[in-house]
């Protein structure tokens, strides 16, 4: 199957945050922005843009994780076997969009897992489902 | 210090915070879920908390006077628009009950790090700002911000304290006391009536700062979701959505100026030679930068925009939105968007709210064309209409007081006493309010909203000129029970703290908001139920106001005197104004329906049903109960209006 991940067109993001809310709710069943898998950046006041950090699923994460604890699925997603995590944090730096996540409530990293919630709900384009073919060997 | 935090649920974060600024003390306590659930949150409940604890005689600027942030019941819970952060006080510009509200970020931050309200207290001993990052809660020293521009600071906090801390700031006019100062959040989302940033500046609170990590819990999440995610799919390809996401509220530049409503040069006419100059097209083409929303919103009517004037420096700012433009645009004679965006920029800055600021200026500018005020008075300098650099001076005379400026620092009302000579026939304001960005002349429900508003002149709580154009701008008639319909339904919005742009301009029934209401809440109540609890709201906020200010209620309900005496003398509404019979017929109609008195003071009976009667108790003591009604109360006080948004 085709992989597929989120495409950003930065120029359209408002930075209302509903990608983070609905990806919090729809994984941890909890309104809480902190626990997405996604993130804004805002640069105010100067130069007056948002940015969205998606992933772009590198697999840099699954490279240094030692306890073997992330999978790439076939449609492209990194997926985290929470029961192997532990919470190391090491792919954190490693991850160069900087979008793997901690949380206090959440014993495990938190990753992007496909399931593109965030961008039934964007309004304006902003992030929207990109899909491209299967790379040899990823 | 570390504050105990208390386990919320049903769309309340669970902790309320008591902060004595003059001693220090920070205390914490369970949210009182109870008082929450009759008052609604947000403005009702700062409504009784204010009327129960502030002594009718407190001075707005003084110690006894409270500052209470609200997060409302819905701010931050995944409802559409759902970002709200109130703030209440006594208001320094009217002695009455006093509350605003701004969106951004900042309300769902403090529901994340677990507070629903911050009730505040005395006045700090030395420049302040609160400190909050989820349980660590301390009063830390301001010296650094203190002076500095609202839009200034920001940033330079942000730095301090971390990119992902929500700052809410006051500017130098909060500072000193320039009694129409707003609270400016988000590089340009303000909170801007009733004079709460010059309250802040009264408690040498320079600034909030919140950062929030935690979980809001919700009565039923899965139905929120469901409804929520639907109203949103729903309303992408709703006609009104693609205007609104391009121009925001600045689309009604130009369809007010067709209308005859927009104010221009201090509400002498309602139709501006130039609008094309300032329009929200114009805004679009030469300022925009960016599309701006607040948090969960998806009709992003914010506009990041800069704006290039030849001989200033460019400046960033959000906005001109629709009143700014009109008020600091048309209302001074402006005729290019980069001045209205300059203005829009300096007065957030130095942290003067840019309707009532659009306003004093206009009416210092007005006072400038009669020879009422000269340059003797202004520094040697002019005050013309359309000069940027007349306005910037006379803004800064406000601001540091100077010369004349100080009597313009306490708003039109005050200004206009101090000047006399005829000047109150136009100081554009009820109750020490400024007007917003529309003229009632030609749009009589309008005028009775502004003089009915229980916080002054404020189209918030009543907003009603397509009534008016679809019901007969000539005629009064019908038009008390619109405004009272709509004085229920849009104070709701400030009590929940979410916006309420998308019920009139996406055709979302309160029964759908109302909805999403308990399923995050559980209250399991009715549109009906709401409407009933924001007139409780209403009548104890008038309660409140004649308390503190011991006359018949009617004495403070009329316009400036510009409202009958002058027609409209240019444009489409040329010819057409009010009568001072119209005024004084309105008047009635709106008391009777209401079931208050022909001096516009609330009888015993509708307090009774509102379950006010310890207000009535206190009215009865000071003689101004209204009169037992003849035929009793009415049984419905407010007739259901659907709104048309274009």
């Amino acid at each position: 199957m085709p992989i597929q991940r989120i495409k950003v067109v930065s120029a359209k993001c408002t930075g209302c945050r509903l990608c983070r809310q609905i990806c919090a709710i729809s994984h941890f069943g909890d309104i809480n922005p902190q626990k997405a898998a996604l993130k804004i950046e805002a640069h105010f006041p100067q130069p007056g843009v948002y940015r969205p950090r998606v992933c772009t699923q590198c697999g840099k994460c699954r490279e240094v994780c030692p306890e073997g604890a992330i999978y790439r699925r076939e449609d492209g997603a990194y997926i985290v076997v929470a029961e192997k995590c532990t919470n190391c944090g090491l792919c954190i730096p490693a991850c160069k969009p900087g979008v793997i996540f901690q949380h206090s409530e959440v014993p495990y990293v938190i990753i992007c897992d496909n399931c593109f919630k965030c961008t039934e709900l964007c309004n304006t384009g902003a992030i929207t489902i990109h899909t491209a073919p299967v790379k040899e060997g990823a | 210090m570390k504050a105990e935090r208390f386990a919320g649920s049903d769309g309340l974060a669970g902790t309320t915070l008591r902060i004595n600024l003059t001693t220090g003390e920070i205390k914490s306590s369970p949210t009182d879920t109870k008082l929450m659930r009759e008052w609604y949150g947000g403005r009702g409940v700062v409504a009784k908390i204010l009327y129960d604890e502030v002594p009718r005689d407190a001075d707005p600027f003084g110690p006894e006077n409270l500052f209470i942030v609200s997060a409302g019941v819905m701010s931050g819970c995944f409802i559409p628009a759902g970002a709200k952060v109130g703030f209440g006080s006594i208001s320094p510009l009217t002695n009455g009950h006093g509350d605003s509200n701004m969106g951004g970020h900042l309300g769902p931050a403090l529901k994340f790090a677990g507070y629903d309200l911050v009730i505040m207290s005395g006045i700090a001993p030395k420049p302040t700002y609160l400190f909050i990052d989820d349980d660590t809660v301390e009063l830390r020293d301001a010296a650094q911000y203190w002076g500095m521009g609202s839009l200034e600071c920001e940033p330079v906090m942000k730095k301090d304290l971390g990119e992902d801390f929500e700052i809410a700031t006051i500017g130098p006019s909060g500072e000193n006391g320039i009694r129409f100062s707003c609270i400016t959040h988000d590089f340009g989302r303000q909170a801007g009536w009733t004079g709460q940033g010059a309250v802040m500046g009264s408690k040498k609170l320079k600034a909030i700062a919140v950062r929030g990590t935690g979980s809001i819990k919700v009565h039923d999440l899965a139905k929120l979701t469901e409804h929520v995610s639907a109203i949103i799919k729903r309303t992408k390809t709703h006609p009104n959505m693609d205007p609104w996401q391009k121009y925001g509220t600045a689309f009604f530049i130009e369809w007010s100026n067709s209308n005859a409503v927009i104010p221009t040069r201090n509400f002498q006419t309602t139709h501006f030679e130039s609008i094309d100059g300032i329009s929200g097209e114009a805004l679009v083409e030469k300022c925009l930068i960016t599309h701006k929303a607040c948090f969960g919103c998806w009709m992003n009517c914010g506009k990041y925009t800069k704006a290039v004037l030849p001989g200033k420096e460019t400046v960033y700012l959000e906005g001109p939105e629709y009143e700014t433009g009109s008020l600091c645009g048309s209302n001074l004679g402006m005729t290019d968007i980069n001045q209205v965006a300059y203005l829009n920029w300096l007065l957030d800055n130095v942290g003067m709210d840019t309707m009532s600021g659009g306003g004093v200026i206009a009416f210092g500018m007005e006072c400038f064309q009669r020879g009422l005020i000269t340059t003797d008075d202004l520094e040697g300098h002019t005050l013309n209409w359309g000069s940027v650099e007349d306005a910037e001076h006379f803004v800064d005379m406000i601001v540091h007081r100077r010369g004349i400026g100080q009597h313009f620092a306490g708003g039109t009302k005050r200004a206009a006493e101090y000047i006399g000579r005829g000047s109150e026939k136009f100081a554009m304001q009820v109750k020490g309010q400024e007007m917003s960005g529309y003229d009632g002349r030609y749009a009589p429900g309008m005028m009775l909203a502004y003089m009915t508003c229980d916080i002054g002149a404020h189209h918030n709580r009543a907003w009603t000129i397509t009534v008016d154009m679809a019901e007969g701008r000539e005629t009064i008639e019908g038009r008390a029970k619109v405004v009272i319909y709509l004085q229920h339904i849009r104070p709701l919005f400030d009590c929940w703290c979410i916006c309420r742009l998308f019920w009139g301009e996406l055709d979302i029934e309160p029964e759908e908001i109302v909805e999403s209401l308990n399923d995050i809440t559980g209250w399991n109540i009715t549109a009906a139920d709401a409407f009933k609890t924001s007139e409780k709201i209403w009548n104890l906020v008038r309660c409140q106001y004649l308390e503190r200010n011991r006359a018949d209620g009617r004495t403070f309900d009329y316009p400036p005197a510009r409202a009958w005496e002058d027609k409209i003398p240019t444009g489409p509404g040329a010819g057409k104004g009010l009568t001072f019979e119209q005024v004084e017929g309105m008047l009635d109609d709106y008391y009777a329906c209401r079931g208050w008195d022909p001096k516009g003071n609330p009888s015993r009976e509708v307090l009774h049903d509102l379950g006010l009667d310890f207000a009535a108790d206190n009215l009865e003591k000071i003689g101004l109960l209204g009169k037992p009604l003849p035929n009793g109360i009415p049984a419905v006080r407010g007739e259901r209006y659907k709104p048309k948004a274009f």
